[in-house]
């Protein structure tokens, strides 16, 4: 798999998802920087965490507009992989490849800690080495992760399957004091219409290494790898 | 000549800047004329208390500051210190008290955004942050409202540029009531060959302005910070910064990448006293003249004087003295970054800083009087009055020890600080090993098998008490603390907050202080390598607690050979380092749960020290044991409770056969001591191991069920310890 991290100003987790992306793959990513026109040839795309453009306008509103978006958006809808993690999550929204909004979490403040988020489907390229689902460990570090749509894009994201994880219980159960941040039916990421894009808030790259506490996150590095060889 | 700061110096505007008369005589003397506005302004600066150390510097000079891995030691933009394989890291402790009780937000946030650039300014790239707060009493007015905006201010900066905050300190006091503290520091890891300095080189080389656009906020930060505050200081909230991380994260990535160039000569980040210090610092380091034009300062207000573009602090700038040449390397990078660049001056053979603007000359002084011939003040001091030792029996003893030990682990002084640092993003960069909450913070050293331990301590009240023993005990607990984490300790930086020094019994706690951490530094090799000095912190007379904050730096070889305070499997012994004598003095228990203030803290013996610390480090690295805890506040039964609520697995505490009292064994703060679990069939021979070192240890207990019992004690289930250690922060944070 050829995967390539678009670098924006503000970007802080670019280096860390490039750690995962070469340990899962082997080789390690092309690093993008977002005034480039066009991207080249590659299987996947991440936005990274961090704070693109300090997020003074809106979290991701301004990256949305990078020269390289354009490309992004053209290449997403032709079937490119891409994964937004956290920050890259919020573009995704403000560029409309994802529907939604994040909002400020409920709590109003800057919340970073391990959350439970339940996988609700392991057949997508992002998530085929999550055997049966169940409950990951894995770290939030966010101000706005609090999604939110309208109730009809809601039940549709439902209906069609869409929601790639929720904030539940280590039991997997869904409840409220298991959500970090107020986001509606508990949901944590979701895929586009064809599941070729993912958004979430939650890091995976953050426990992809025994040292650092968890490697819950590492099958979604390894399940793209295996999907796009 | 001719100016534009044709304003009359009067005696009152010499007053207004913080200069004493005999400090105007000598600056007349050094210019053989009086001199104008802009330069009276630029003398303020560099004398202020908080640019020139001129009280402390005396005193300072004691400190050890050499050792075999000692790069640089203080005198630098932060200290560097090696730490093989050709790397080296870089770190210094600041700290942001008087624009942060003014101003929390803001100025907790650039109070992380100035140490960061002490520290990148030096070529390393900032791995860690971490920062010891002292507040008021919770039930002061304002202490709620500067908790939560001191908090958001320094998740909002270190959160933003991406750089983990890995843990800290927070205190409540009375005494910080009208000065709360906010030290910050940040750790950086640099290549050895890579290490950049404040030099400016010879003369005709080019000075370059980076970074974010000059404005008027922050004038006369350094001086503010130079004075006491009394009831009119919530008007000085204009001269607090306001800081930018988004400019920082580039500024970072910017300076990086060009200091992987051949183009730097020198560079500084304009900090306290801004343009003015940092140029004439780096000129004054390199004996050279510097000519600055100020009409190419990139400004974002209109009709800045000179006065004010010398004095602004506004934030996220720097300066650099390139390689003649180089400039359009440089510019590019720059450009690319979204960040201004501009040619501003050029080093001179003249020795004197001359600006110009707007086609005048606004000041011309001799570089080396401004910058290394501040006064020198050995002020007068009062030696402090040593207090008696309290015996462990004028301490009565608790009704219930159980019910003793959940009130103090759920108060104030002990309870979870998870409220504060789960606002702070402590995993990014993925190398945090440890998170906020343990002894240390550890985080690896990035791509290698290394990792490096951090930890901030003091214990005001120890100091408070005894300056002497407090300052030792601030630098012992910060060297136990990475002994505790199985780190080498390497180094401190430190933060030395105290009230007005012009009183001798305050300039008596420095002395006492700096004393007893100088005595500590050389017994235990830890030199100190960076710091900074904050007086007048004090309100309307009332000085704060003497509170030297210790910020201590440790290596770890391997970083799957370490500690951790959490208990790991069942039915482990409990081992306890060091000798027992019921100390309660200025113990937690005597002062929280028995309003006893009076006695003498913990005396420190360094030796033992030493000698306890060296062999707990040695059962880590030969992988003995990897569960330990220092033991501190609230003594062995907090030790043991908050290693049980670190993991989940309860404890048996035996009281032992030393003739004390119980509450002394339980809750008695003698320093040099640990607590430290290991495999039942290896107690043995760890014991018998201390008696041929001649360090005292004991089985204390054993690890299991779920809950914390006491031979003679009522039991407790860790469900209710939990709770109260837990609850009592947000609670108070929501107004309960």
């Amino acid at each position: 798999m050829k995967a390539t991290v678009i670098v924006f100003p503000g970007s802080n987790c670019d280096r860390d998802v490039a750690v995962s992306l070469e340990q899962a793959t082997g080789r390690p990513p092309e690093m993008l920087w977002h005034g480039s026109s066009e991207v080249p040839s590659t299987d996947l795309i991440v936005l990274p965490g961090g704070f693109s453009y300090g997020d003074y306008l809106r979290c991701g509103a301004m990256a949305a507009h990078s020269p390289v978006m354009r490309d992004v958006v053209d290449k997403a809808k032709s079937g490119t992989r891409v994964l937004g993690i956290c920050n890259g999550f919020q573009i995704l929204t403000e560029s409309g490849l994802l529907p939604g909004v994040l909002m400020q979490n409920m709590s109003l403040k800057y919340v970073c800690r391990d959350v439970h988020v339940r996988v609700e489907r392991t057949d997508t390229d992002f998530t085929r080495q999550y055997g049966n689902g169940g409950v990951l460990r894995i770290p939030v570090a966010h101000h706005e992760g609090n999604y939110n749509a309208d109730e009809e894009t809601l039940d549709r994201l439902e209906d069609e399957g869409r929601v790639a994880f929720r904030y539940c219980t280590p039991d997997g159960e869904l409840d409220r004091d298991a959500n970090p941040n107020g986001s509606a039916r508990n949901i944590a990421g979701i895929y586009n219409e064809d599941g070729t894009v993912l958004g979430l808030m939650p890091h995976p790259e953050r426990l992809a290494d025994p040292q650092l506490g968890g490697t819950d996150g590492k099958a979604l590095f390894s399940s793209l790898a295996e999907a796009l060889q | 000549m001719s100016t534009a700061a044709a304003a009359e110096i009067t005696p009152d505007l010499v007053s207004e800047h913080g200069l004493s008369a005999e400090e105007y005589e000598r600056i007349c003397a050094i210019l053989e004329r009086e001199p104008n506005l802009t330069e009276l302004g630029v003398f303020s600066v560099m004398w202020s208390e908080h640019c020139s150390y001129k009280s402390s510097r005396v005193w300072l000079k004691d400190f050890p500051t050499e050792g075999p891995h000692v790069i640089c030691g203080p005198g630098e933009n932060a200290g560097v210190v090696d730490i093989g394989d050709g790397q080296a890291v870089i770190f210094k402790m600041e700290s942001h008290n008087h624009p942060s009780f003014i101003e929390p937000y803001q100025g907790a946030a650039t109070g992380v955004g100035g140490i960061m650039r002490d520290v990148f300014t030096m070529g390393a790239r900032p791995v860690a942050l971490m920062n010891a707060l002292r507040f008021g009493r919770p039930e002061h007015e304002k202490t709620r409202h500067l908790v939560s905006g001191v908090v958001s201010g320094i998740g909002g900066y270190g959160n933003c540029v991406g750089v983990p905050t890995v843990g800290g300190e927070v205190n409540f006091d009375a005494s910080y009531d009208g000065n709360i503290l906010v030290n910050a520091m940040c750790v950086g890891l640099a290549d050895t060959d890579k290490i950049f300095y404040a030099v400016a080189g010879g003369p005709g080389k080019p000075v370059i302005y980076v970074g974010s656009k000059t404005g008027r906020d922050g004038i006369h930060g350094a001086t503010m910070a130079s004075a006491e505050f009394d009831d009119s200081s919530d008007e000085k909230r204009p001269t607090v910064q306001v800081g930018d991380p988004f400019t920082e994260k580039l500024l970072i990535e910017a300076c990086l990448e060009l200091m992987a160039e051949d183009a730097i000569i020198g560079i500084q980040d304009m900090g306290a006293a801004g343009l003015t210090s940092s140029s004439v610092e780096m000129a004054g380091k390199s004996g050279v003249g510097i000519d600055l034009d100020l009409d190419h300062v990139p400004c974002r207000e209109e009709n800045m004087t000179a006065y004010e573009m010398l004095l602004s602090e506004s934030q996220e700038r720097m300066l650099m003295v390139l390689r003649p040449g180089r400039e359009d390397v440089a510019r590019k990078i720059f450009e690319k970054w979204d960040l201004d660049f501009a040619v501003i001056g050029e080093t001179t053979d003249t020795g004197r800083l001359v600006v110009r603007h707007q086609g005048r000359i606004e000041a011309d002084m001799p570089v080396q009087a401004v910058s290394n011939e501040a006064p020198q003040y050995r002020r007068p001091w009062n030696e402090p009055a040593r207090p008696e030792p309290l015996g462990p029996d004028e301490v009565p003893a608790p009704a219930s020890a159980s019910a003793a030990l959940k009130s103090l682990i759920g108060s104030a002084h002990l309870c979870s600080r998870r409220w504060v640092w789960e606002q702070y993003d402590h995993m990014v960069m993925a190398d945090t090993v440890v998170r906020p909450g343990g002894d240390a913070g550890v985080v690896r050293v990035h791509g290698t098998r290394k990792a490096l331990a951090i930890t901030t301590d003091v214990t005001p009240r120890y100091v408070g008490a005894d300056p002497f023993e407090g300052g030792k005990q601030a630098v012992a607990e910060a060297w136990r603390n990475l002994t505790a984490s199985g780190a080498r300790p390497l180094a401190i930086t430190d933060c030395l907050n105290f009230g007005n020094p012009e009183r001798p019994e305050i300039m008596g706690q420095f002395v006492g202080a700096v004393k007893g951490m100088s005595e500590a530094c050389e017994t235990l090799k830890f030199p100190v390598v960076s710091g900074n000095v904050s007086f007048y912190n004090e309100t309307n007379g009332q000085g704060i607690l003497p509170t030297p904050a210790v910020g201590g730096v440790g290596l770890i070889d391997d970083v799957a050979t370490r500690a951790t305070a959490g208990f790991k499997p069942e039915d482990e012994t409990l081992l306890l380092v060091g000798a027992e004598h019921g100390h309660l003095g200025q113990s937690l228990y005597a002062r929280a749960l028995c309003d006893i203030t009076h006695g003498a803290p913990p005396p420190v013996d360094l030796a033992t020290e030493r000698g306890n610390g060296d062999f707990v480090r040695q059962l880590i690295t030969d992988g003995t044991v990897n569960t330990v805890h220092d033991c501190s506040d609230g003594g062995l039964y907090v030790a043991v409770a908050e290693m049980a609520l670190a993991s989940g697995r309860g404890a048996d505490i035996q009281p032992g056969e030393s003739g004390l009292v119980d509450h002394a064994v339980l809750f008695g703060e003698d320093q040099a001591r640990y607590v430290i679990a290991c495999p039942a069939d290896k107690a043995d021979e760890i014991l018998s191991n201390a008696g041929e070192s001649g360090v005292t240890v004991r089985i204390v207990g054993s690890v299991g069920g779920a809950r914390l019992t006491v031979d003679g004690q009522d039991p407790i289930s860790l469900e209710e310890l939990r709770t109260a250690h837990e609850e009592w922060l947000p609670r108070y944070m929501s107004g309960g």
